[in-house]
């Protein structure tokens, strides 16, 4: 096919020659700067303790490999910290996006929708500049031993005035997701 | 219907006399076949051996007159505003009664005709119908798409209001041709939410081919062709122009559009032609469409010389556009679907705004055509045409930080195309056309955007080369064939995710493409060469003085496009992943189409009956495959997949003028689409529709024009099944949820109301004042196939005026 290739260069006289040959180099790669591919959350036991880490990563972003999600046991009746902290693992090093989320916090929230029977409750210990909750920061309280799951979602560009939404209902939140992932929970 | 623009002479030569006395005079008159209208201001000029002897123009009353002519052969170059201007041999010599009849012969077998006394015309054999440039001028601050939904078998694919691609019986994007200006349009149409970069304002007739009959613009017109062809360049010495006001309270805004054309005596003419279009966000009858805005500039210039023996025009085009996407529509995951989907009210519905937010798109073309041509005695014509095409479409969206300026998507495509045509007519009864194309096209997909590419790098070569011949079988029977080969080729620079590359078996199958490994991607090199064949045939029979029977057979085949080929993607507002696939190859398309036309009751009733059936093998179709699973949750993922496909379907038009004020149009649609592979209905299948309009016209009270018109679409019962189950949560719990992408939007039916007068002041300048109602009970409906239909009501009432000028 290399002679088709010369013949219609040829024929399209030098206006094509001067556009063709630029690429020597060959494409950049792109990075993906916005995906975001992983997400921790950090739980420290009030009251010292060893932190109980849930993580989920999909390093292949929107590739077809589902996120892998890791999870460890949490204590009954105990309240933790938690800090929660999303990356782009894509690049090199990782790019902490926490610290993007932290900047924009009147466009972003975290939810946590506690599924099935888990004793867990979630509150917000942090604020943005409008008094409405972020979400990086939370407080975990788990009661009995019990199992199920916990969807921890971020919304972008959502109503952070919507009823009941600064008390992490999301069901009037609206925005655009940009995490969703499910951690299933085990109480003990 | 099918409107042709047939000039017809009768010639009477008076006077008995000898050829050395040079006083033979010359009688004709003009009128249009159709209409048996007598045409006003047609050019006649006598050319001897391609020099111009003689210029006048018919009267009033469609006559001309020339005298003192010597007997002997000559030729008749006749041009009018409304034809194409033709050339046709004359003889003049004593008692002659000599009857020439010619037609309107579409570009693509060339523009001339040339017939004797006793040859029948050499007509077209593939149906096409047209907007003339009164229809266009309604639509002056709407898109190409908009206008083109008035022909019947065209309906559209629509991205919200202002994204509007035409569909051809049923098919659509890069099944279709667009050609403005004899050049192809080349902007990535592959995309469902790209429109045409075309102002219709250029076009003064826009032609709509539904089939693969032009095949000297490609062979791959698996769908239709669309010909936006500008007015004839002056050439004359001569100035007029034109400019068109409109305002609209839907969106409050509006167009204006202008244009001046100047001719000077030596056959040389120039025009320059503008459009500038703004609108705020439309409203659907309960809520506005928050971010729906649009912005449009365009600017064209266009200069030439057109002589009988010689001919070269230079044209320069711009088109700019802005376009809003509805807020609403963009979001993310499966869950964010679901909900929009179940919103009554979308979220986002804002107060009105100009402002166009994103997400958004922005996108310019510019279009450069140099032509020319020769025509040689006793042979035919040579022409040469080269265009240039760059097109720079940038997409924005909603992006954390501080880089809602910085594109999403980001393309430049390059274009550079050379014709060289060949139009033989020296030959009796016989039409020869030949040509050979090609065609140099880069992609460039720039890296800043921090997104990965939507679609790669790639050049892409391709030679054509395509022949036709239209023959008279019989004085009432001609035949048209013709036959295409295109070899193409495509050479990317494609970055894959190593694991997608892994999943789809591409390292098995096409380990040779990868060039280097980046770990978690591969830069791959894919190159692929197609050969493609295409052929028409075409019969026209005419039953009698006003019938006519049409049958034509197209063959086209299309290579995949660089979307079907390499796309490996979210697609926004949908939540789901369109995967492309390296081991697609050409679809190929068998359809057969009949069209029955004529007209009886003294032309008081026309009509136009066209049945058809596209038989397409290896249709390049998305299905749906899979629900995938990532950290931004869960998305519906559709693969391009190669199945057989059959289309069946039927146009209906028909015209009633039962008075010289009124006149009632109808036009009925309907198409079948079937997968036959999977034995399933295909998607996004145009639903039937009956358009109905009564017009009163009265040309002796300031044109006065009243028209109704009524836009049934029936409820689409024939779709697949592309409904999935998510997991949604409900009281704290995950609940399956069935999630409805399929079932059609009920049927619906619009009014709509237009009228104008027309106003003449003394020095030959014009006013058209026109006011019209669209949506007239401002009823809520959603159509099928406006991809915003689930978020979403389409457009409410809308008021328009306008005013026209003529000078």
């Amino acid at each position: 096919m290399n002679k088709l290739k010369f013949i219609i260069l040829f024929a399209l006289f030098s206006v094509v020659l001067s556009c063709s040959d630029d690429d020597e180099s060959g494409p950049i790669i792109i990075n993906e700067e916005e995906v975001i591919t992983t997400l921790n959350l950090t739980l420290t036991p009030v009251g010292g303790g060893m932190p109980v880490v849930l993580s989920s990563r999909d390093l292949d972003a929107d590739g077809p490999n589902p996120p892998v999600v890791t999870v460890e046991n949490l204590t009954a009746n105990t309240t933790y910290q938690g800090v929660l902290e999303v990356l782009n693992e894509t690049e090199s090093p990782a790019e902490d996006i926490t610290e993007e989320v932290a900047e924009e916090d009147e466009d972003h929230q975290f939810f946590f929708q506690v599924i099935g029977n888990a004793t867990v409750t979630v509150s917000y210990s942090d604020t943005d500049a409008d008094n409405n909750p972020v979400g990086i920061q939370v407080n975990l309280t788990t009661g009995d031993a019990s199992t199920g799951d916990m969807v921890v979602t971020l919304r972008h560009l959502l109503d952070k005035f919507g009823t009941g939404v600064s008390d992490g209902d999301i069901t009037n939140a609206g925005g655009d997701t940009d995490v969703e992932v499910t951690f299933p929970i085990t109480v003990q | 219907m099918k409107i042709r623009c047939i000039l017809f002479f009768v010639i009477v030569c008076h006077l008995n006399i000898t050829a050395q006395d040079c006083k033979s005079i010359l009688l004709g008159e003009v009128v249009d076949f159709h209409n048996q209208n007598v045409l006003q201001g047609a050019k006649i000029t006598l050319l001897k051996a391609g020099k111009e002897l003689q210029t006048v123009m018919s009267n009033a009353q469609g006559k001309f007159r020339m005298i003192k002519l010597c007997d002997g052969a000559y030729e008749l170059e006749v041009s009018h505003t409304e034809c194409q201007s033709q050339i046709l041999p004359i003889q003049i010599e004593g008692d002659t009664f000599k009857k020439i009849s010619l037609e309107h012969h579409l570009e693509e077998l060339g523009e001339v005709t040339v017939t004797g006394s006793s040859n029948p015309q050499l007509s077209k054999t593939v149906n096409i119908q047209t907007l003339k440039e009164a229809q266009i001028e309604e639509f002056s601050d709407a898109s190409l798409g908009d206008a083109l939904k008035e022909i019947s078998g065209v309906s559209s694919l629509n991205t919200g209001s202002s994204i509007v691609k035409p569909i051809i019986q049923g098919l659509n994007s890069s099944r279709i041709l667009i050609i403005t200006n004899d050049v192809r349009l080349q902007d990535q149409e592959w995309g469902i939410e790209h429109a045409p970069n075309v102002d219709l304002n250029t076009a003064d007739r826009l032609t709509v081919i539904k089939g693969s009959g032009a095949l000297q613009y490609g062979g791959d017109a698996i769908g239709g062709v669309v010909l936006a062809q500008p007015k004839r360049l002056a050439r004359t010495d001569t100035i007029y122009g034109k400019t068109i006001l409109s305002g609209s309270s839907n969106g409050r805004g509006g167009a204006i559009t202008s244009e001046l054309d100047k001719g000077f005596k030596n056959g040389f003419g120039i025009r320059v032609q503008g459009t500038y279009k703004r609108f705020g966000d439309f409203r659907a009858p309960d809520y506005f469409l928050t971010n729906t805005g649009t912005q449009q500039i365009a600017a064209s210039i266009a200069l030439g010389i057109n002589r009988f023996k010689y001919g070269a025009e230079l044209y320069y085009s711009y088109f700019d556009t802005e376009i809003g996407i509805l807020r609403a529509a963009d979001f993310g995951n499966i869950t964010d679907l679901v909900r929009a989907i179940n919103a009554p009210v979308p979220a986002f519905t804002d107060d009105f705004s100009h402002t166009i937010n994103p997400p958004r798109q922005e996108v310019n073309h510019h279009l450069l055509k140099a032509k020319s041509f020769l025509r040689f005695e006793g042979f035919g014509k040579v022409s040469l045409q080269y265009a240039f095409q760059l097109n720079n479409r940038q997409e924005f969206d909603n992006r954390r930080g501080e880089s809602d300026n910085i594109p999403t998507v980001d393309l430049e495509l390059t274009t550079h195309t050379l014709d060289i045509n060949l139009d033989i007519d020296a030959i009796e009864n016989t039409k020869i056309t030949a040509g050979l194309s090609g065609l140099f096209q880069e992609n460039f997909a720039d890296p800043l955007t921090g997104v990965r590419r939507v679609i790669p790098d790639y050049e892409k070569y391709a030679i054509g080369v395509f022949g036709g011949l239209a023959y008279n079988i019989s004085s009432n029977l001609q035949l048209d064939l013709g036959g295409r080969i295109d070899f193409s080729q495509i050479d990317a620079d494609k970055f894959y995710r190593t694991s997608f590359f892994e999943d789809r078996n591409y390292d098995i199958d096409f380990a040779d493409i990868v060039v280097q490994d980046f770990g978690t991607q591969l830069l791959t090199n894919p190159i692929f060469d197609y050969t493609n064949f295409s052929a028409t045939l075409g019969l026209n029979w005419e039953l009698n003085a006003t019938t006519a029977l049409l049958f034509n057979y197209g063959l086209a085949s299309r290579p995949p496009n660089p979307s079907e080929l390499f796309s490996e993607g979210l697609n926004q507002s949908s939540a789901s992943f369109e995967l492309g696939d390296l081991r697609l190859d050409t679809e190929t398309s068998n359809k057969i189409s009949a069209s029955l036309q004529g007209s009886f009751l003294e032309n008081k009733i026309s009509f136009n009956i066209t049945p058809y059936a596209n038989f397409i093998s290896d249709f390049i179709i998305l299905e749906p495959t899979d629900v995938l699973a990532t950290s931004r949750g869960t998305f519906q993922v559709f693969e391009y997949v190669q199945n057989d496909a059959r289309l069946i379907g039927i146009d209906i038009d028909a015209t009633y003028k039962p008075h010289e004020y009124w006149e009632y149009v109808t036009s009925f649609s309907y198409l079948r689409g079937d997968d036959t592979t999977n034995n399933e209905p295909i998607i996004n299948i145009p639903p039937p529709n009956w358009f109905n309009a009564i017009t009163y016209n009265n040309s002796r009270w300031k044109n006065l024009n009243l028209r109704l018109r009524s836009e049934l679409f029936f409820e689409q019962t024939r779709f697949p099944d592309n409904n999935f189950i998510a997991q949604i949560i409900e009281n704290n719990q995950f609940v399956n949820t069935l999630v409805d992408v399929s079932t059609p939007p009920p049927s619906y039916h619009l009014l709509h109301f237009d009228s104008s007068i027309t106003l003449a002041s003394k020095k030959a300048t014009t006013y058209k004042i026109g006011f019209g109602i669209d949506n007239l009970l401002n009823t809520n409906y959603r159509q099928l196939l406006n991809r915003f239909r689930f978020f979403a009501d389409d457009l409410g009432r809308n008021f328009s005026i306008s005013l026209k000028i003529n000078y």
